[in-house]
């Protein structure tokens, strides 16, 4: 068969390796044009783009071009195109957000924003709370559950000194230590295990009995039901707090355990005294890092639809 | 000290000027040219009526939804396996016709070849043909060169401008972007892109032509690995055709078929003489089997000089053999085993097409935290669950646990456990499921149950198998 090789000489580059010789293949002349370009491209790149590293920074490159630069002006267009719906989330009536599909809906998905930078360190990622740290995805509610409650729950915080309309300002948990007996803080133990329908000491148990009565009850109700936030305290100044409420005192015959429910972790609770804290979380009261009463809103409706929602 | 002369590395371009030829093949081309083409510029105009919520386009590649449209298909991200599928049968289709018929993806329908085809048609009404080509092109510049050369250039452009055009017309609804296009409304990708294609088809349909071929494209160098002895390519019977010489000598009865006529060479687009044998640039166009048979007709030879055939019988017709049957050159074991493979792949795609779900759905246990214990000390474990409605229209679906007594479910913001999912959307829901205080569900470790989602309009139903937690005392 013939090839081309056989009729035509080839060239050969010249070079000789003991006999081998190398053919010359050119290369096309407009691959090495577009070799040379894209050598002026690089350098031109180098010049219109950051590029040649300094000691602290590297150059900033002639068209100002950054990545975080990029990142702010997506983020300016992203908010600039939810600005309408933000202003709506601001003044939005939080007791029929929930019809609103696509309001709700957003308020979610930005509440779940907030939640994750701003709540997570003490509720968790998944809100089930630690100890000390209510779970926010349960049926229980010390401050209320109510979406609006929630919210000013937020913005207020919790026995704080930051806003005057934080939640049980004043009303803690007081140590017993040195008003109760070693004897009568493990009747009281016993009494508190026994309502909430724990194992414990029937006799230590009707003993503690009129001890919880005597001390307790005034904040955690004659039953030990706890004293059930009443938002009505805050929406009708007429409203007259009865006794007990607003302080924030959990019910003690459930199974939920904010400090936990074993006789070591309530026999604590009685000597230790307890005083959750929550920051209030409105702008105006930390001003540059609090959040805004849209934000407010979102994570508010984030919360309430995590389950224990009222 | 030897090389007196450094040889040079580098060498221009030879330009090419294919010449007019008429025959089988060259016809072939045309029809070939004509039904890829339109299937290009013409697809994306069809309508297909999917409904009021769906795009009516028949054929959608919607980036911005996800969703690819053909016909009466369509895929959904999670089935992205269909496109891999269809990759797949490409490319071992490609496999079994290279090494059944040689290179004729190139000669025929590669997009670089088509194109280049029509660019050369425009070429040759515009400037002439092969010789007043060679003609204009050593002349000197005056004004018809410069209004014939403009006058091509501004033809190809618009092709160019054309073949960009179609493109971004798969990617959203063609009439709109039309006339978003005129009125200078679309977005600017659309134009970028037009623009990148017009350029490229520009120069690579006008002047790159059989560079790209030779030096771009990887698939040439591929092909190689498919092709054998057996393989239909392209060849000249030099045992008849040698020792050419014209046609005058031919009397003397020591003269081969061969005329030396250089139609064949004047015809190729690839600038190769195919009495060389084979090699790396010819594309197995067949322009120079109907260029050569055109000349065998006149001077009275049997047709066939250059002709499709395998390596092994151009040996065989050499040293005076009769040639295999094509047949037999095209059934043989590699040829059927890729014929296999695509025929297995197509099967599977077409299967799992006709078992696809209209409705779906995945489960995914919310585990942060594992359980939660409500204050009645209920257990209850939350679901993130994702419902696939596939249809045209927004339909209800249920949630609801089967014969698993023990066990309750409740959907977050609903009453009934009945959530309407729009048109074609995937939607995520909230799921609790609940067991009572002092049951076994409520301590064991874990409890396997199923959750069902029903479509309620039609009764389709499915279902996902997953796994309870309990508070282990």
């Amino acid at each position: 068969m013939t090839t081309r090789n056989d009729k035509k000489e080839v060239e050969t580059t010249g070079h000789s390796w003991d006999g081998i010789e190398e053919y010359n293949n050119p290369l096309p002349r407009w691959w090495v044009w577009v070799f040379y370009a894209t050598i002026v491209w690089g350098l031109w790149y180098t010049v219109a783009y950051p590029a040649w590293p300094g000691i602290k920074s590297a150059t900033a490159g002639y068209l100002g071009f950054s990545t975080r630069g990029q990142v702010e002006e997506q983020i300016d267009a992203v908010n600039a195109s939810n600005a309408d719906v933000i202003a709506a989330l601001e003044t939005a009536d939080l007791a029929t957000l929930s019809e609103d599909d696509a309001l709700h809906g957003f308020a979610v998905n930005m509440g779940s924003s907030v939640f994750k930078a701003n709540c997570v360190q003490c509720h968790g990622s998944g809100a089930a709370g630690a100890k000390g740290y209510p779970a926010l995805i349960d049926d229980d509610w010390i401050w209320g559950g109510r979406i609006d409650e929630i919210a000013w729950t937020v913005r207020n915080g919790i026995r704080n000194e930051s806003s005057w309309d934080a939640r049980g300002y004043g009303g803690v948990m007081p140590s017993f230590a040195d008003t109760f007996s070693d004897e009568e803080i493990v009747a009281t133990v016993a009494y508190v295990r026994a309502i909430s329908g724990q194992d414990a000491d029937a006799a230590l148990a009707e003993e503690g009995a009129v001890l919880f009565a005597d001390n307790c009850a005034s904040c955690h109700g004659d039953a030990g039901t706890g004293s059930l936030m009443n938002t009505r305290a805050f929406e009708d100044p007429e409203y007259v707090v009865a006794d007990g409420e607003m302080t924030g005192a959990p019910n003690l015959t459930d199974a939920i355990w904010l400090y936990g429910g074993s006789e070591e972790a309530i026999t604590e609770t009685l000597i230790e005294g307890r005083a959750g804290v929550m920051p209030a979380w409105g702008i105006e009261y930390r001003p540059g890092f609090g959040l805004t009463d849209a934000e407010i809103n979102a994570v508010a409706a984030y919360v309430h639809q995590l389950g224990g929602g009222q | 000290m030897s090389a007196p002369e450094a040889p040079k590395l580098y060498a221009p371009r030879e330009p090419i000027f294919p010449r007019r030829v008429s025959g089988f093949f060259r016809n072939m081309k045309w029809v070939i040219m004509a039904i890829t083409l339109g299937i290009y510029y013409l697809t994306p105009w069809i309508r297909w009526d999917r409904g009021p919520e769906l795009p009516d386009q028949a054929v959608l590649v919607d980036l911005a939804h996800r969703r690819f449209f053909f016909f009466w298909i369509e895929i959904w991200p999670h089935e992205f396996y269909f496109v891999a599928g269809l990759l797949i049968m490409a490319g071992l289709g490609l496999f079994l016709f290279t090494s059944a018929l040689g290179r004729v993806w190139c000669g025929y329908t590669c997009p670089q070849t088509v194109w280049t085809d029509l660019f050369i048609l425009v070429e040759r009404w515009i400037e002439g043909d092969r010789n007043a080509r060679v003609r204009l092109w050593n002349a000197k510049w005056s004004f018809r060169k410069v209004r014939l050369r403009i006058t091509k250039w501004v033809v190809w452009a618009l092709i160019g401008l054309a073949t960009g055009g179609a493109w971004v017309f798969y990617f959203t609804d063609a009439p709109t972007l039309f006339v978003n296009l005129l009125n200078g409304t679309a977005h600017p990708v659309a134009y970028t892109t037009m623009f990148v294609l017009t350029a490229t088809t520009f120069i690579f349909g006008g002047f790159a032509r059989e560079q790209i071929c030779i030096y771009a494209c990887p698939w040439p160098r591929i092909q190689a690995a498919m092709m054998d002895e057996d393989t239909i390519t392209i060849g000249y019977r030099h045992w008849r055709g040698e020792p050419r010489g014209k046609l005058k000598k031919q009397e003397q009865n020591k003269q081969g078929d061969c005329i030396d006529c250089m139609a064949c060479v004047n015809v190729c687009p690839m600038g190769i003489d195919i009495r060389d044998g084979q090699q790396m640039e010819c594309i197995t166009c067949g322009l120079c089997i109907d260029a050569c048979d055109d000349m065998m007709d006149k001077i009275g030879k049997p047709r066939g000089l250059i002709d499709y055939m395998a390596l092994k019988d151009e040996e065989r017709e050499t040293s005076g053999q009769t040639p295999i049957p094509v047949i037999k050159h095209i059934l043989r074991p590699r040829t059927m085993l890729y014929t296999f493979l695509w025929a297995a792949v197509g099967f599977a795609l077409v299967f799992a097409l006709f078992i696809r779900p209209d409705i779906d759905m995945t489960v995914s246990p919310v585990r942060n935290p594992s359980f939660i214990v409500q204050s009645d000390g209920t257990i209850r474990n939350v679901y993130e669950i994702r419902i696939r409605n596939k249809h045209g229209e927004e339909r209800p679906f249920e949630v609801a646990l089967i014969d698993q007594v023990d066990l309750a479910v409740t959907v977050e913001g609903t009453d009934d456990n009945i959530v309407l999912v729009p048109a074609d959307t995937a939607k995520l829901i909230r799921v609790y499921v609940d067991a009572a205080p002092n049951t076994p569900e409520a301590s064991n470790d874990r409890t396997d149950f199923t959750i069902w989602v029903t479509d309620t309009t039609n009764d389709d139903r499915t279902s996902e198998n997953t796994v309870f937690n309990g508070r282990v005392n």
